[in-house]
């Protein structure tokens, strides 16, 4: 678990060029981490990427939140 | 009426310097920005060398964040914005900018995200290539980025006239301006082609020049030895102004720009016609617009790339027009040392002119030793003359045949025409 929300943090803090403390379970990536619909598409294949996942445009959908993510391949992987 | 355009700012990422102090420091002291190519492996190349841009930053004019979401050509521009913004002492907030626009050129656009992105849907499948591939490699995405980066409302596009895109996009921004549609407008070019597919384009096409074992004397417009241009990189962007508006916010007035001329060879998509006649054209054609006998300029900036036939034909087309005055006036080409930045040369030939009238020194022509019959006008060569220059003209010519000319003049309070 800390693991996959340590290796899902650096993603978020590399692509949306934001503070490691700012990346907590609760963030909204459009609201608190201020996230495009281009950002979403590119986080979502970085997930795919890192943790060989294939996530459904249905299921992206749905992830709204950094713990959300987190939950999402925890529950895939 | 038409309303008087200054240039009031300059900003430059380039091979010879990326601030304005050591550009023209290096530019009048003859150093050669050319040197083998470090951007990728040169294996099987018949050119290894370029002039690249060194020591640039991103991180030092742009939000990270944002940067990430820019090609390199983008980087440069918003980066060269920034510095001309800054040596205008321009303060955005206080000027309407629904009546500020952006017109750069730009040849190839985001050639380098191209190529990788070609890489990714190769070799991981379409699924795979970026969301920002598109909005990273478009062409014009440089002159969105600078209108979005510094809030600028009013006309934004982008000219594509290969090398001669940046003095296209001077011309345009400056006919904008002097109908009176804008007070203000960031132009100039900007350009990375310093890419593997890009380099690869050029080799094949033997427009490069191979004397790779001597990077800074590969670039030698006018010289016998010279045996094509060498590919080069960065930005380099004005601020042009409508003169009321400078002057009412006590802005440095640099030069102004009073006349643009563009013409087509109509002829071929790489060989320059045979007789000068598209040069010779838009030459004419910007004298024309800026009120001027050809007897009252004092120096061109050559288009001069160091290729055989160019380098000839515009010495042919330069004689064409000025007649007698053409043994009389100077040229020198700047390539010599910058190397060849495609797309943006234009915007850095129109600083060099700029410069060179304020600071009353004109840049040589470097590694002209042995002149060509062909090429027998007072190139300056290889040491910076000090002179006092009151007009100025810059060429730039571009493959499918685009010409484009620019004239330059010392600012003066009262003018005649």
């Amino acid at each position: 678990m800390a693991d996959v929300f340590e290796r899902v943090k650096d993603i978020i803090v590399e692509q949306l060029g934001v503070e490691p403390e700012d990346v907590k379970p609760e963030a909204s990536f459009v609201d608190d981490l201020g996230a495009d619909s281009l950002d979403i598409v590119e986080l979502v294949m970085a997930l795919e990427e890192t943790f060989d996942l294939q996530i459904p445009d249905e299921d992206a959908e749905k992830i709204h939140k950094v713990g959300e993510a987190v939950q999402y391949v925890l529950d895939h992987q | 009426m038409f309303k008087r355009v200054v240039i009031t700012g300059i900003g430059v990422v380039t091979p010879v310097g990326n601030n304005l102090e050591n550009f023209w420091e290096n530019l009048t002291s003859g150093i050669s920005g050319v040197g083998p190519i470090t951007r990728f492996d040169t294996t099987g190349y018949s050119s290894t060398i370029a002039a690249e841009v060194k020591d640039f930053k991103p991180a030092d004019y742009i939000d990270r964040k944002e940067a990430r979401r820019m090609d390199r050509f983008t980087q440069y521009a918003v980066a060269a914005s920034r510095m001309a913004i800054e040596n205008a002492g321009l303060d955005l907030a206080a000027i309407d900018r629904v009546r500020a626009g952006v017109i750069l050129g730009s040849g190839v656009g985001g050639i380098e995200t191209l190529e990788e992105q070609h890489k990714v849907l190769m070799d991981r499948g379409p699924g795979r290539v970026s969301p920002i591939f598109i909005p990273m490699m478009i062409a014009n995405m440089a002159s969105g980025q600078v209108g979005i980066n510094f809030g600028l409302r009013g006309c934004n596009v982008t000219t594509t006239s290969a090398c001669a895109s940046s003095a296209n996009a001077l011309g345009d921004a400056f006919k904008i301006i002097q109908r009176g549609q804008a007070d203000l407008m960031i132009s100039g070019g900007t350009e990375a082609p310093l890419t593997p597919l890009a380099v690869a384009g050029f080799c094949s096409m033997k427009a490069l020049s191979t004397r790779n074992d001597d990077p800074a004397g590969a670039s030698r417009p006018f010289d016998k030895g010279r045996d094509g241009f060498v590919i080069a990189e960065g930005s380099v962007i004005l601020i042009l102004e409508e003169m009321e508006h400078a002057l009412n916010r006590g802005a440095q007035i640099l030069a102004e720009i009073t006349g643009y001329g563009a013409s087509c060879d109509a002829y071929h998509i790489t060989a320059p016609d045979p007789e000068g006649k598209g040069a010779a054209q838009s030459m004419r054609a910007a004298l024309a617009d800026a009120g001027l006998a050809p007897e009252k300029v004092d120096y061109i900036n050559a288009h001069g790339t160091s290729t055989d036939l160019g380098d000839k034909l515009e010495t042919m087309a330069i004689k064409e027009v000025f007649g007698e005055h053409a043994r009389k006036l100077a040229v020198s080409s700047t390539k010599s040392m910058t190397g060849h930045l495609l797309g943006a040369a234009g915007g850095l030939e129109t600083a060099v002119c700029v410069l060179a009238i304020k600071n009353s020194l004109i840049p040589p022509t470097i590694n002209l030793n042995e002149p060509d019959p062909e090429c027998d006008l007072d190139y300056v060569p290889n040491t910076a003359r000090k002179t006092d220059l009151a007009v100025t003209l810059t060429n730039s010519f571009g493959f499918g045949g685009h010409n484009a000319t620019l004239v330059i003049e010392r600012y003066v309070a009262e003018r005649d025409s």
